[in-house]
């Protein structure tokens, strides 16, 4: 999933400077997941910024949606008759939903309630870490299926570097070297002779270098 | 085997000597002045000078200016190359700099965390890794073209080197992973420093097992400790440094004011026993600004005068 966090409201409120009606608007989808953006944070969004607007003595409608997903024109439609009642709208999705949700409604300020993190997976109840960063051209299949330009911090193709310490990363205790992990990997499955294989120069141009990136499939198109 | 490169380093491996290197870092700052001196202080004492690149990611000269002036003073430059803050296009565009000013070695690496220097905030760049970084410069020199396979004209004549820290972990990895270096095209190591000296020759068997002290000059690396203090932070803060708990004894056991010549005196005996061990084709002295004792650590280990080649 899209993993994001909530903004400090403090960040979000001068953003609302004059505004009388805000709506706050969640996503049912990935931000609900992680406890960024879902029905439960915008209801804690919405009554801290009332408190404030009050403390402030400004009158500010503030509303609540939660949409299935925001990355989708289709559930977007569903604001077309009530998005016209506010001044400005904080959405709760990823980066993608807020920008969707702005391309949908030209004239309606938008402004991101969370900052988007990562792609990745919870660990425990409240923890969340990174697993693929969307590079275009996954290595998995070389790498024992951990992937070194995701969860190596200086993504080395050809690791682990000098700075690997009992298992960490030289950023620290609280980061797993993931060469360490794929090696451990490959131990397990008996592949060890892999690790002598050089990944070669790595084509960047499927990764974010290659500029905006869309996938389209003919066959699917309508 | 015969020199691939005009490189001085690589006559005097190839020539079957002991080859002694040392290394300086550039200022924090444009005054390139302190710099030339420490590189003449060591002039008479080694075979070739490595330019550290930005180490521990603190923002300094860069290694390719100051490889230039040491080149141009008749001195033999070691370019260390990082690829945290350069991409391929920028690589190339300094290798053939550097070659334009007939500068004959250089050290591929990965580069330390941008975190640990003044730009935490700072991007990097990654494109290619260290051992790409060489398999990079061997294509460039020996079939004289770019990573884009257009031609060169004049490639690099650059003698190759990469890093290896047989104290990382996991050290099992520690032999095949300089295989692997040596696969991309490393032709000589410079280690980290050992102070670890049983570690390090376990280390060595496994090199020499494989043959790959055959394959690579390998030179070993030291670190004078200038004080117990230092030897402490070594061990607890740097990454991948292995300090055994004896060394540091050792240097806290002598009062503060002679704790700077028990140092010189330890890195002397790492020389000596290293010497003896099969496989070690040189060394690599690292004394962090305290270049000036290098010219006496290398009497002292019986590694002058050097041999005067071209």
């Amino acid at each position: 999933m899209i993993v994001a966090e909530r903004k400090p409201i403090e960040e979000i409120l001068p953003w609302l400077e004059g505004a009388r009606s805000v709506l706050v608007l969640g996503c049912n989808e990935c931000v609900t997941v992680c406890e960024a953006g879902g029905k439960k944070e915008v209801g804690m969004l919405a009554s801290a910024l009332r408190l404030l607007f009050a403390k402030e003595g400004r009158e500010v409608n503030v509303g609540e949606r939660t949409l299935e997903r925001q990355c989708d024109p289709e559930y977007l439609d569903e604001l077309r008759d009530t998005i016209d009642a506010y001044d400005a709208v904080v959405s709760l999705a990823c980066g993608v939903g807020i920008q969707f949700t702005a391309e949908r409604y030209p004239s309606k300020p938008v402004y991101p309630g969370v900052n988007t993190c990562f792609m990745g997976a919870a660990l425990e109840r409240g923890v969340w870490a990174e697993r693929c960063q969307g590079c275009g051209q996954c290595l998995l299949a070389l790498t024992g299926a951990v992937c070194p330009v995701a969860r190596c911090a200086k993504r080395l193709l050809n690791g682990p570097c000098g700075g690997s310490s009992a298992g960490k990363c030289e950023l620290g205790p609280e980061v797993d070297c993931a060469w360490q992990l794929i090696i451990d990997r490959l131990k397990a499955l008996g592949r060890m002779e892999d690790y002598e294989r050089l990944i070669p120069v790595k084509d960047w141009s499927k990764d974010r270098a290659g500029g905006p990136r869309k996938v389209v499939r003919e066959d699917v198109r309508s | 085997m015969n020199a691939k490169t005009p490189s001085r380093l690589e006559k005097i491996l190839r020539a079957g000597h002991l080859a002694v290197t040392s290394e300086c870092g550039p200022p924090r700052g444009s005054a390139i002045g302190h710099l030339v001196e420490k590189a003449e202080t060591i002039r008479h004492h080694v075979d070739a000078i490595n330019i550290t690149d930005n180490q521990t990611s603190v923002c300094r000269l860069c290694s390719l200016a100051a490889c230039i002036r040491l080149k141009l003073l008749g001195l033999e430059p070691v370019l260390q190359m990082v690829v945290r803050d350069r991409n391929r296009i920028a690589l190339q565009s300094d290798i053939l700099g550097a070659a334009s000013f007939d500068i004959h070695n250089i050290l591929c690496l990965s580069g330390d965390h941008q975190r640990f220097g003044d730009h935490a905030q700072g991007q990097n760049v990654f494109d290619l890794d260290s051992m790409q970084l060489l398999q990079t410069v061997r294509r460039m020199r020996d079939e004289g073209k770019f990573l884009g396979g257009d031609p060169i004209d004049r490639p690099p004549a650059m003698f190759v080197g990469a890093a290896e820290n047989p104290f990382a972990d996991p050290f099992e990895i520690r032999v095949p992973r300089l295989a692997k270096k040596i696969a991309a095209g490393a032709e000589f190591i410079q280690t980290q420093c050992i102070y670890n000296v049983e570690r390090f020759e376990r280390w060595m068997q496994g090199v020499r097992d494989r043959g790959l002290h055959e394959q690579a000059f390998i030179l070993a690396g030291v670190t004078p400790l200038k004080s117990a203090g230092m030897a402490r932070y070594m061990k607890n803060k740097v990454p991948g440094m292995d300090v055994p708990d004896e060394v540091v004894k050792r240097m806290a056991s002598v009062p503060k004011d002679r704790q700077a010549e028990e140092g010189i005196r330890l890195c002397v005996e790492t020389i000596q026993r290293l010497k003896e061990v099969p496989g070690i084709a040189g060394f690599h002295i690292m004394a962090i600004e305290w270049e000036e004792r290098v010219p006496e650590i290398v009497e002292r280990a019986g590694l002058a005068p050097r041999p005067a080649l071209c």
